[in-house]
This record gives structure tokens, C-alpha cells and sequence, in this order.
């Protein structure tokens, strides 16, 4: 099954027009030795067929547990209108703006989801996003460097494992030298990267880490969960000068692993040294507000190797979703999924008293605990009783044996939670 | 247009959690917000049609033809959509993935990786494939990445240069120099392909590899690549493959076959998944035997009847979280599986003939850029209307959304003065080619009688052409209230 159109008649048609007698005309630029003669590739499939088997290899998915599986990435409501409206295709089928005149709803969307990100954070401006937390942390890492014309990035031991991975690979060709550690370095140092809350879940204020970086000329990165910002205090409140995200938990469905959104923000003063796209508005001739892509100079398209990044798309739809979510929760339902988050997680907490919570200070919707049995084994048994119980720390390198990553959305009813508990002191003995 | 913040009024909501069922808890005041949630306060009605109302002020392939060159803008199948909202897939929490304890829950999501990767291998000639990059210049990265890793390892020479066409997206440049490379353009010659001579006098020890797009941004296909990519590994460097235009040739030969080591796909292009206005896409990429030990971690392998994850110790580490794009991926897989192999040659072979049927029929009026028969788009110019009568490849590009088509990509490539590029694609018909076709004649007639209206053009949008200087100057990116 293929969905070209032109039909046998049509083909001969169209050969003469162009003037060829027939199809392997057109390909007599290909040298004959380099064609392929066949291709080890299943038939292709009728639409009902496709449809059954893709039903199939789906339920060998077990996406029914009840779940505490976080890191991250959370099992949060998501509207029935955030899928019916970023499901229409006058959305999902245009590509990239670049006739702003066709593509008002795209660029006021991006415009708006700016916007939505700078209330969020308390930052200034906001790009048009980029793919991923992970990639996000890596954008403003070199962004970081170019502002201050400094190399080193100091990881804070808060920062997700993952996004810290993907960083030393992303940044492996380029100047930046990185390095662990919790405060900035006198000289050299172009930005301390931390997360709040931390990757095991505890919550800092970071505006005494601003000052000590401002004092030597660095910055401060803050990773933040969107969601905690209903209930925790803004990167733009704790004095950071660039914010980023992982956009999955406002809109968008944990759809193993992608597609997420990488959301930064930062200080107006910096926009011009910011990477990725931004719509700005401006008006017609006739004096009506519109909306296009802005400040273009920076990017690969016109700078070639002088552009800011080689990045040449955003995560659009991604940020269409998290938009529209943000606006179905409003003022109100933001604050409110944040109280309720953070409320059944302390609920859990304290139901766990056979573990040993390891987070020093305060929580938001993850914390740490050590199980007196082995975290992995209780996972798995977990498992048998249809829950998702947490992340083992040692698959990622952040804790012992029986240490346990145990995340709580809005999601968890007060019944779940007693069950659950009741189940990870049996299963964990 | 109101924007959504000038919408609302206080107290009003749309989707609220349930009422809490827990006690309420409270946070120390030092990691408290402290300052104003200033959220728009809506109805679910006032966020819908808000929203649709937006959607209508858009093009989009559903609705539109699209003929925007480079970007391959097919026909996005709604089976795809279907398979890519099941919820077994958007459920499934990508952690699943990395324990042992939770991998038996999400075998059906790992064989999608796994065999995918293996089709692209297939599909591209190439050893193995990685799904992890997120979208085609980060394919190019990663690529560039792996180049670099490469010769690290072969403890040789210092190899610091990557050459790369005057033709090239501007992406393929930008890349190189993230991964550490230098750059040095190569030359087209005045057929529009790559000037041989020169750039072999570009190669030598320096040279790391050579990023080639094929067929090229002016739509033709290098008669060369297989001399060049022998010239490449004759002395040492290796050759990456910008998939960009592989709708052109897709089915009927190979990256891998042409002699290139490494390469990505853009698989929102070549398999037709939605481009969601910009994004998300998908820029897996696959790697020739030489380069597979340096492939991101971690890789899915199959393991008797299970699939499980391996890393390896030559690696150069993650380039996306877990599996980059997974439901991109997805709908791509569903459509190769739906194509298969006969379906492919039937795609670049469609997406050629309407390419140069689009041709035949402007090419006495609108001036090709290079003579003879194009792949899969075709770059015209507007240069001449532009000086004879001041119509430039922006007033075409505007005067087409007045006739209900999206404009071909205009300025681009730089090598072309007053370029339009024009990709049909293979899911247009006959009568759409030629309505198009229709337009562009019509709007070269205006040209020459009545300029005028061109230069106004667009109006039937919802806006004129837009002041993009005043935007750059009084920068507005945000209404932050």
C-alpha cells in the first residue's frame, strides 16, 4: 500500500509532457551499478491489517499500572481538549512559519506559549523551545559560555543523571569544560547548571548559589519542573539567569521518551545570544498585529557556521499542547495540581515509615527512600500487584541497591496511595 | 486577534484536579512561590475556540497544497495518527526501559525500536541505525560526532576539517562546527553539482569527512558521489549523507551503496509523519560497519526472544534521554511496514515525475536554475521578473497564498538568485500540479501587466506582509502582563 496518486494513463501523460518515454528515464543519473535490486523488508501491509498488528504489539505494553514511576517524566491528567485541539491538522500538517502571512495560528500559538513560559518562570523571554530537557541543559550551557565568554560548566550534583549524560556527549567536541561540583569556580566559570527539585526529589532555594555565581561572573542555570511552579519559587525569583525544562509534564503524554519539549527562558538582556527560534509580534501596513519569526540572524539558515546552534526546528506541536494545557489548568488549576502533587506525596511519605526517607529537606512530588529490601527485586514484585512503584537509583547511578525514586501526580486517589503503601511494606520486608 | 491573555475573566476555570482527598501540606516559605501566577483564567469553550479559532489561520497539507522545497511536505496518512495515539505506546513510561524488573512491560515498545532500526539499516544500505536523535540537524551532530570519535580512535593524524557543498543546508555547517570541526565549502560548478576538481583539491590528511546532500538542494542528483566517496576513503575520510532529499531516490538505491559511512534520516519527510509545524520530527541516523561501536548508548538488541539494552564502551555517550522521538518513530514504522519495499520505489518514482512535470510545464516562463531533468524538486528563478519588472521570489511566494497554495521555499539555496524551490511531492495529483502550475503562469502574466497587485499581495489572509524589521526592533516575544 502506498499513498502515491498518479494512476497508469496519468503516468503516460505526464512521461510525455516532460518528454521522456519512461520512468527509468528519469533515473538514468543513478549509475546502474548502484541501484538496488531488492530490499529484505516485510510486504507492506493493507490499512486493516497495519491496524491489527499495531493493536498487537501495543498490548504487549502493560501501560495499565498504577503508577509511582517518575524521574522526570510524569503520569499527569492531560485535558480531553488539549488532544482534540492539537489534533487538528490546519495544526499538526503545516511545517515552520516562513510565510508568517499562511501561518497566524502557528506564530501566535509559539507567541503565546512564550509568553506562557515567562509567567511560569518569572523569566523575560523565552525561545519557541527546543527539543528536550536533556538538550535544553546543553543550549545553555554554550549559551552560557558565549555571554560570558568563560568555558567552564560546573554541574551541580542536583542535576538529572540523564540530562548530565547527554550534556558531556553533546559538549564533547565543543570548548566547554565540564565538571562536577556545587559551586563556581573564581575565573573561569561560565555557568553552575542545578535542578530544583533535584533529581531525588528534595527542593532548594538557589538565590544564594545566584549571588556566589554573580560575584565571579557566572551564571546560573536552573532546571525546573513546569508543573512545581503553581507551589515552588520561580528560577526567575531565585535570581537564575537562564531557566530550562522538560515540558512533558504540561500537556504531554509519557509516550516512551518523545516527543517531549525542551523549554528555555531567560533575562531580556540575553535573548540576542539565545539558540532556537522566536515569533515576535509586529503589525501589517495596514496596522494590524501579527506575528512572525524574529531575530533570524543568529540561526543556521543565514549564519551557516556562525550560527548560534545548528538547531533548525522547535518541538511546535510539543509546544502547542503545553500551551493549551497551561490554559485549560489556568491561575487556579496550575496551583491547585501543584498543592494536590505535592500534598499526596507528603501523604505517602508518611505512610512509609518501614523506609528511610533520604531527601535532607523538603519535597515536591518525588522523594527518596532506602527499602529495607533490595529496590530492584521490589520493584519487580511490585510489578506482580499491577504498580509502577519508583525508579531503582542504581539503574541510573544515583544510589544504592535499595534505594527507590517514588514519584505522586494528581493522578493518585487517597485509596491508591493506602494500597500502594500497604503493598511496598509487604513487598519490601 | 485577541491573544490568550486578553481573554478571561478572574475566578473562571476550565479542567481542575479533584478536590483533595488528602490532607493539605505546606512548604517551607524559602522554596515557596512568592510571586504572581499570572495564568489567563478561561472556559474550556473560551480555550477551544480560542485555539480553533487559530488553527483556521493556518496552512496545512490537509488543506493546502504544499509545495515547500527541501522540506517534502507528502500526505500524512490518518492510520498513522491512529497507531501513534494507541495508548499501549503513549501510556509507557520510558523508564520501563532501563530496569530489568520493568522491561518485560514494554517489549512491544522495544521491538518497535529494534526493528525499525534494522529497516532503516535496510532501507539506507548501512550496518545499524539509531533512533535517538530528535530531528535532522541533530542527526547531523550526532553524525559529525561519530566522525570525530572515529578517528580518535584510529590514533592517526589530527583530522579537524569536514568539507561540505556551497548547496548544502545551512544546518550541515552549523553542525560541524558543534561537533568541532572546521568547515570548507566546496564549490558547485555550472551544472549545479559538485565541482570535482575542486574538491579534490580540497581532500587530504586534514579532512575528517565530507557531508553530501543527495540529490543535491538544486534537485540533481551528483554524478560523482561514487568518485568522491572514493576519493574520501582513499585518504581516510568518511562520507556523512544529509538524508534531506531521500524521497528522491528511497527504494531504488542506497546511501550505504554509494559509499557513505554514516548518515541521518529525516523521518518526518521520507515517511511521511505529520511536521507539526516545525516539530517534532525525527533524525535517526545509521552507520556503516566502521562506526558502529561508537553508536549512542543505549542500543536495543534482541536477545533470544527478548529485546533488552546494551551499551558499549566506545560509545559517545546519549544523545536523547531514552529513544529519541519515540511516536515518530512509530507512525514511520507503521508506514514502511505498509509501504514495504515495492511501495518505496513506487514514492521516489511519483515524487520524481511530479517534480518534473512541475518543470516541463514553468521552465519556458520561470528559468530553472540548472538545465536538464531534476529528482524529486525542481529550483526555479525569479531573477529575471526581478529586474525586468521588479517582482521578486517573495511577491510570488505571496501572491501564491492568495491562489490557496502554500509558496515553495524561496531564497534558498544561496546558490540560486531569486530561487523558489519547489517539492511536490508524491501524494499531489495531476489536477493540483497543474491548478498550481496555472497559478505560477498566471502570476508571471501580473508580472509583466500589472505588478502592482503582486507587490501587494497578500490579500486574502488574515494579515498583509508583516513588518519583520520593526518586529527585530521593538522586540515584543512575550506578553508577560
Amino acid at each position: 500500500m502506498d499513498w502515491s496518486v498518479i494512476s497508469g494513463t496519468e503516468k503516460r501523460l505526464m512521461l510525455n509532457a516532460v518528454g521522456v518515454a519512461d520512468m527509468a528515464s528519469l533515473f538514468a543519473v543513478v549509475p546502474e551499478a548502484l541501484r538496488v535490486n531488492a530490499l529484505d523488508m516485510p510486504e507492506g501491509m493493507s490499512e486493516c491489517c497495519l491496524s491489527s498488528y499495531f493493536e498487537g504489539l501495543a498490548r504487549r505494553n502493560c501501560a495499565g499500572c498504577v503508577s509511582f514511576l517518575g524521574g522526570g517524566y510524569y503520569d499527569h491528567y492531560i485535558p480531553a481538549a488539549v488532544d482534540a485541539l492539537a489534533g487538528r491538522s490546519e495544526f499538526f500538517t503545516a511545517y515552520t512559519p516562513y510565510q508568517p502571512e499562511c501561518s497566524q495560528g502557528t506564530l501566535q500559538a509559539i507567541y503565546e506559549y512564550q509568553s506562557m513560559i515567562c509567567r511560569i518562570t518569572d523569566m523575560e523571554c523565552a525561545n519557541a523551545s527546543l527539543y528536550d530537557g536533556g538538550t535544553a541543559t546543553f543550549e545553555s550551557a554554550i549559551m552560557a559560555a558565549r555571554i560570558t565568554g568563560k568555558s567552564r560548566v560546573v554541574v551541580h550534583d542536583s542535576l538529572h543523571p540523564v540530562w548530565r549524560e547527554m550534556l558531556l556527549t553533546h559538549a564533547s567536541g565543543s570548548a566547554l569544560t565540564i565538571e562536577d561540583g556545587n559551586e563556581p569556580v573564581a575565573g573561569d566559570t561560565a555557568c553552575v547548571i542545578a535542578q530544583n527539585p533535584a533529581f531525588p526529589g528534595t527542593l532548594q532555594d538557589f538565590s544564594e548559589l545566584a549571588r556566589r555565581c554573580h560575584d565571579v561572573g557566572a551564571l546560573l542555570v536552573l532546571a525546573v519542573n513546569p508543573v512545581s511552579l503553581g507551589l515552588v519559587k520561580t528560577p526567575g525569583a531565585m535570581g537564575a539567569d537562564i531557566a530550562v525544562a522538560e515540558g512533558q509534564s504540561v500537556g504531554l503524554p509519557l509516550a516512551f521518551g518523545g516527543p517531549y519539549l525542551g523549554i528555555l527562558a531567560t533575562r531580556k538582556a540575553h535573548i540576542r545570544k539565545m539558540p532556537g527560534r522566536i515569533a515576535a509580534a509586529t503589525t501589517d501596513a495596514a496596522g494590524r498585529r501579527g506575528f512572525v519569526l524574529t531575530l533570524q540572524a543568529r540561526e543556521q539558515h543565514i549564519r551557516r557556521e556562525k550560527a548560534l546552534s545548528n538547531i533548525c526546528s522547535n518541538q511546535a506541536l510539543c509546544a502547542l499542547r503545553a500551551l493549551i494545557h497551561l490554559c485549560l489548568l489556568g491561575k487556579e488549576g496550575l496551583r491547585e495540581t501543584a498543592r494536590a502533587c505535592h500534598a499526596k506525596a507528603e501523604y505517602l511519605k508518611a505512610k512509609l515509615d518501614f523506609a528511610e526517607v533520604l531527601n535532607a529537606g523538603p519535597t515536591f512530588n518525588e522523594f527518596s527512600v532506602r527499602l529495607p529490601g533490595n529496590a530492584e527485586a521490589v520493584t519487580a514484585a511490585m510489578l506482580e500487584k499491577k504498580y509502577l512503584a519508583g525508579l531503582p537509583l542504581q539503574a541510573v547511578n544515583r544510589g544504592g541497591p535499595n534505594d527507590l525514586l517514588i514519584a505522586v501526580t494528581e493522578k493518585r486517589t487517597r485509596v491508591e496511595l493506602d494500597a500502594f503503601a500497604a503493598a511496598l511494606r509487604e513487598c519490601a520486608a | 486577534m485577541k491573544t490568550i491573555f486578553e481573554m478571561g475573566a478572574p475566578g473562571r476555570h476550565a479542567v481542575m484536579p479533584a478536590p483533595l482527598d488528602v490532607p493539605a501540606a505546606s512548604l517551607p516559605d524559602a522554596v515557596k512561590r512568592d510571586t504572581p501566577l499570572a495564568l489567563p483564567e478561561l472556559s474550556e469553550l473560551d480555550v477551544v475556540r480560542h485555539f480553533t479559532q487559530l488553527s483556521r489561520r493556518n496552512f496545512g497539507v490537509d488543506s493546502h497544497y504544499y509545495p515547500l522545497g527541501s522540506c517534502t511536505m507528502k500526505y500524512n496518512p490518518k492510520i498513522m495518527e491512529a497507531i501513534g495515539a494507541l495508548p499501549g505506546f503513549t501510556r509507557l513510561h520510558p523508564f520501563t526501559a532501563m530496569t530489568d524488573a520493568y522491561r518485560k512491560i514494554c517489549q512491544g515498545a522495544l521491538e518497535v525500536v529494534c526493528e525499525m532500526e534494522r529497516l532503516l539499516a535496510e532501507v539506507s544500505g548501512m550496518t545499524a541505525a539509531c533512533l535517538q536523535p530528535m530531528a535532522g540537524a541533530h542527526g547531523e551532530l550526532t553524525g559529525a560526532l561519530l566522525i570525530a570519535a572515529y578517528h580518535k580512535a584510529q590514533n592517526g593524524v589530527l583530522r579537524d576539517t569536514l568539507l561540505i557543498p556551497d548547496s548544502a543546508h545551512g544546518t550541515n555547517p552549523a553542525s560541524a562546527v558543534m561537533a568541532g570541526f572546521k568547515t570548507v565549502t566546496i564549490p558547485s560548478n555550472a551544472q549545479g553539482v559538485v565541482d570535482f576538481d575542486a574538491y579534490a583539491a580540497l581532500m587530504g590528511e586534514h579532512v575528517a569527512g565530507v557531508m553530501l546532500t543527495c540529490p543535491n538542494t538544486h534537485g540533481l542528483f551528483e554524478p560523482r558521489v561514487a568518485d568522491m566517496a572514493l576519493l574520501a576513503h582513499e585518504n581516510g575520510a568518511l562520507m556523512y549523507y544529509d538524508g534531506a532529499n531521500l524521497n528522491a531516490i528511497v527504494g531504488r538505491c542506497r546511501p550505504g551503496d554509494l559509499g557513505f559511512d554514516v548518515m541521518h534520516f529525516n523521518l518526518h519527510k521520507t515517511f511521511a509523519t505529520p511536521h507539526g509545524m516545525g516539530g517534532p520530527g525525527s533524525g535517526a541516523i545509521a552507520v556503516g560497519e566502521r562506526l558502529v561501536p561508537f553508536l549512542p548508548n543505549p542500543r536495543v538488541v534482541k536477545d533470544g526472544g527478548t529485546y533488552t539494552l546494551q551499551d558499549s564502551a566506545q560509545s559517545i555517550g546519549r544523545i536523547a534521554p531514552f529513544f529519541g522521538n519515540f511516536l515518530v518513530a512509530l507512525r514511520a514504522y507503521a508506514y514502511l511496514r505498509a509501504v514495504g519495499a515495492e511501495g518505496l520505489k513506487t514514492v521516489s518514482e511519483n515524487a520524481v515525475l511530479n517534480a518534473n512535470y512541475v518543470l516541463a510545464r514553468l521552465r519556458d516562463v520561470w528559468r530553472p536554475a540548472y538545465d536538464g531533468l531534476c529528482m524529486h524538486e525542481c529550483v526555479l528563478s525569479a531573477a529575471t521578473f526581478a529586474s525586468k519588472h521588479g517582482i521578486r521570489a517573495l511577491d510570488v511566494a505571496k501572491a501564491l497564498l492568495d491562489r490557496g497554495f502554500h509558496a515553495p521555499t524561496v531564497y534558498f539555496p544561496l546558490t540560486v538568485k531569486e530561487g523558489l524551490m519547489i517539492e511536490p511531492t508524491e501524494t499531489e495529483s495531476r489536477e493540483t500540479l497543474d491548478a498550481f502550475c496555472d497559478a505560477m503562469l498566471d502570476i508571471a502574466r501580473l508580472a509583466e501587466t500589472d505588478a502592482d497587485v503582486l507587490h501587494q499581495a497578500p490579500r486574502t489572509m488574515p494579515v498583509g506582509r508583516l513588518n519583520e524589521a520593526q518586529a527585530a526592533k521593538n522586540l515584543d516575544c512575550a506578553c508577560t502582563g
